[in-house]
């Protein structure tokens, strides 16, 4: 036979393309599937009602995006290091409860001002991060799955609201309640401060994520945990964070909730914990973790309630199908992303 | 073609000029030779040689991308290993394709099960029984395989392939995680697989079990096809240099004598589970060998000692500096850093792309705090040209990358942090000959810029070629302390296989007092 030549280092041909694999055309869409379906969505929206692109309804629809669009940011660092919680519904209702009562003791002190409602929003913020570092830590130190957990709290949290406020709601003092009201119903330069707060959170998450080590390193724990433990990266402190991101991210959804209801009762922040997930997956976020996008997750909230909105506009599906509808998006997108990846 | 001699028997399984390319890197180059039925044929060869290639081809796991494979005359074209087992053919991993949370009996009968509606689960476990039997395993089908040891695990999949009536069994290093005594075990069962008529295809580099079991052996090097004997014919250094042909002269660049400073030392490291009472040091300029068996401890020491794993240390001291090492950030800090045998699973973020892998240990370096990506960009390819990490473009992920440039990048990764102390955890694992060559030269080169490198290997040669002292590890200790004329495969393996020990104080002492012999 030909003898092997002694030749001690076979050069595979420098410029290949066998070995890059460029995104398919149907990979390209589905990676942007999120955002042409709202826009698909508005069209329509647009075409059977012409009041659906008039300022007040869009701004009606950012609003409303805005609760459960801040909480999914947040949600998104946690599901790319590879968690999940399922308490945030929950712990919203609970920090909504816990800062009602706390500006409550305090107006005969502090009066109905700022300085109550500051502390309020202060003691929220708390109560929000300290939540989220007992995930954390209960799950990293503790070594149970974060579904387990966050199952266990989601329980706690709004069992503790109920007993709170015996079965009841814990209404916020009227005066505070009308220094606190511009929180939600005032705006800057004409937007609501909502909006500009989900855009700041969205903005500031985004930085996070694509241009920190922090979020370098969620990303890596979530593609592979042993690797990033190996390249010496502290996993748990990096996804006790996460959780105390995501609490931070519900408490501040939570203060700028408070004024537009003005009490807090069991049934406060029912369901927002899966409005939010789907926000994330919709977005185009990897379940198993690894690889997300905040931009994503944006487009999946304001998508959510723009259906809702439609139904709402139009009358060609009943409002009371707005879950089945969404639920049929949620399929459709995760359907299309599939070519996106691997 | 192959078969020699005039009363040859005609060959079964046949190949003819085949050849196999993954992306740019050619594994298989025109190959061509024929396997007897009944036959226990053995492929030789280096890691990367294209053995487990070859054998994966006849498994249905991969097909040729030219040239043609012939069983029993007629041409084969198998899509999938589920083709390949229906004609017989069954191919047992390195790596165990067992459910571990699946009892004994439900992974032999996995995919076929028996009964209808419900599985029949009384003839399942009969039939496990007697498939067991029939190899003489005393083993309870009801067991789940999670408990069981890796020789018992390799024997359940010897024990399924058979219960699929297996007409040839592929083995692809079957000894690799054998006790000597498992081993003869193994043997002894192959030789009565052979007389009841099955065809067996042995990989492995265990050139006396080789002598000892086939009939025939062919041999491929660097993906080139380069014999077929009679196993009877050659001794064990006859293959071992057909393996190795020529080129193994320049493999291993020239040893410059160690610096005679302490750059680590560590006392009575003890992971518990794996090793005991560990204490040795390694200089500057120094490339020190660890070798022993799989299981005998030595990977596990070090992912104690970089605290991934739970340990004790009497101390360790870099530099002369006594550090303590809680994590592997510790152990970064203190100018030590480990690359994992376990490329995939511990080593690169295959999902990732280059420049994310390469800096993921030095991102503080970019953070001015948002990270500076063009900086990232400008590393990465300062990084591909300094370590021959060839890759059509920069911006794919590391899965693209071919087994030599995927291991090239995770050196380069940890070399970013410019560390004191290396340890290299079998550094040549899948890789193919040239980047295993470029690798010995770099881990030479980090030695001759006076940093020490401790390296892990199964592969004996390697470590010959490369290391200027070895440390052997046998069930758990250090049993031996090898430089100089010392550094022979006879003496070692004596060590490696508990049949030599030193005594621990000659083991452990300091490298400095006795000077080093070179040659």
């Amino acid at each position: 036979m030909s003898t092997p030549s002694p030749s001690p280092a076979p050069t595979p041909s420098p410029l290949s393309s066998v070995a890059a694999p460029g995104p398919t055309l149907l990979g390209r869409i589905g990676s942007l599937g999120p955002l042409l379906g709202l826009l698909a969505l508005m069209l329509v929206a647009t075409a059977l009602n012409p009041d659906f692109l008039s300022v007040s309804n869009l701004t009606n629809i950012l609003t409303r995006a805005a609760f459960t669009g801040i909480i999914a940011v947040g949600m998104t660092f946690v599901i790319i290091s590879g968690g999940i919680d399922l308490s945030v519904g929950s712990l919203a209702a609970l920090i909504a409860g816990g800062m009602i009562l706390v500006m409550n003791a305090l107006v005969p002190g502090l009066g109905a001002g700022w300085g109550t409602v500051l502390v309020g929003m202060a003691f929220a913020l708390t109560l929000g991060a300290v939540a989220g570092f007992l995930h954390g830590f209960i799950i990293t130190r503790g070594r149970i799955e974060a579904f387990i957990v966050t199952l266990g709290t989601l329980g706690i949290f709004r069992a503790v609201l109920t007993y709170l406020s015996q079965g009841g709601a814990i209404s916020l003092d009227l005066g505070v309640s009308d220094r606190y009201s511009p929180v939600f119903y005032g705006s800057l330069l004409g937007v609501p401060i909502p909006i500009l707060v989900f855009a700041l959170v969205a903005l500031v998450g985004g930085l996070i994520l694509n241009r920190t080590r922090y979020g370098r390193y969620v990303q890596a724990i979530g593609s592979n945990e042993q690797v990033a433990r190996y390249a010496a990266i502290n996993v748990g402190g990096v996804k006790i964070a996460t959780y105390v991101l995501l609490g931070v991210c519900v408490a501040i959804a939570t203060t700028l909730y408070v004024p537009r209801l003005g009490s807090a009762s069991p049934s406060t922040g029912l369901l927002w914990e899966l409005e939010a997930i789907a926000a994330v997956i919709i977005g185009g976020t990897a379940l198993k973790g690894g690889h997300g996008r905040i931009w994503g997750t944006v487009v999946g909230a304001i998508l959510l309630v723009t259906i809702e909105n439609v139904l709402n506009l139009t009358n060609i599906i009943s409002v009371y199908l707005n879950a089945a509808v969404q639920g049929v998006v949620i399929i459709l997108v995760a359907f299309f992303q599939r070519g996106g990846r691997k | 073609m192959t078969g020699q001699g005039v009363t040859a028997p005609p060959d079964w399984i046949t190949f003819e000029n085949v050849s196999k390319s993954f992306g740019p890197v050619e594994v298989l180059r025109d190959v061509s030779f024929g396997i007897r039925r009944g036959e226990v044929h053995a492929l030789l060869g280096e890691n990367g040689a294209g053995k487990s290639t070859l054998m994966k081809m006849l498994g249905g796991y991969h097909a040729p991308s030219s040239g043609q494979v012939w069983l029993d005359g007629q041409p084969v074209h198998f899509r999938s290993s589920r083709d390949a087992e229906a004609e017989g053919i069954v191919l047992i991993h390195q790596e165990f394709n067992l459910a571990e949370d699946l009892t004994v009996a439900q992974n032999i009968y996995l995919g076929h099960e028996p009964g209808g509606l419900l599985i029949d689960d009384a003839a399942m476990r009969r039939g496990a029984a007697e498939a067991l039997a029939r190899l003489s395993i005393t083993l309870d089908p009801r067991t789940l395989v999670r408990h069981l040891s890796v020789p018992q695990k390799q024997l359940v999949e010897i024990a399924k392939a058979l219960s699929r009536q297996a007409r040839v069994l592929i083995m692809d290093e079957p000894t690799a995680t054998l006790t000597l005594h498992e081993t003869n075990t193994l043997l002894g069962l192959i030789r009565q697989l052979r007389d009841s008529g099955v065809t067996v295809l042995y990989i492995s580099h265990k050139l006396d079990e080789v002598g000892q079991i086939a009939d025939r052996v062919t041999v491929l090097r660097d993906g080139r096809y380069v014999t077929t004997r009679d196993a009877a014919d050659l001794s064990q250094q006859q293959m071992a240099n057909l393996m190795v042909g020529r080129e193994l002269e320049d493999m291993f660049p020239p040893r410059l004598s160690p610096q005679p400073q302490e750059r680590l030392r560590v006392t009575g490291l003890n992971v518990p589970g794996w090793s005991r009472d560990l204490s040795f040091g390694v200089r500057a300029g120094e490339v020190l060998g660890f070798a022993g068996l799989v299981g005998s401890g030595r990977t596990e020491s070090f992912e104690g000692l970089f605290g991934l794993r739970p340990h004790t240390v009497g101390s360790v001291t870099v530099d002369g500096q006594p550090r303590r090492i809680r994590n592997p950030s510790d152990a970064a800090r203190a100018g030590l850093v480990y690359l994992s045998e376990d490329r995939k699973g511990k080593g690169l973020l295959v999902d990732f792309a280059l420049t994310p892998n390469l800096t993921l240990m030095t991102l503080e370096v970019y953070a001015k705090p948002l990270l500076d990506v063009q900086a990232e960009k400008t590393a990465m390819i300062r990084a591909a040209e300094e370590h021959h990490i060839r890759s059509g473009r920069l911006d794919v992920t590391a899965s693209a990358l071919s087994g030599g440039n995927q291991q090239k990048l995770a050196l380069a990764r940890i070399l970013e942090r410019h560390p004191d102390v290396i340890v290299l955890d079998e550094p040549t694992r899948g890789v193919d000959v040239g980047a295993k060559r470029e690798i010995y030269h770099l881990i030479h080169g980090l030695a001759a810029a006076g940093k020490a490198v401790i390296v892990i290997s199964s592969e004996l040669p390697e470590l010959l070629g490369l290391c200027h002292r070895l440390l052997i590890m046998h069930g758990g200790r250090l049993v031996g302390n090898l430089s100089g004329a010392e550094l022979t495969e006879h003496e070692v393996i004596q060590y490696v296989t508990g049949l030599k020990r030193d005594d621990p104080a000659q083991i452990t002492r300091d490298p400095q007092e006795p000077p080093y012999v070179h040659a």
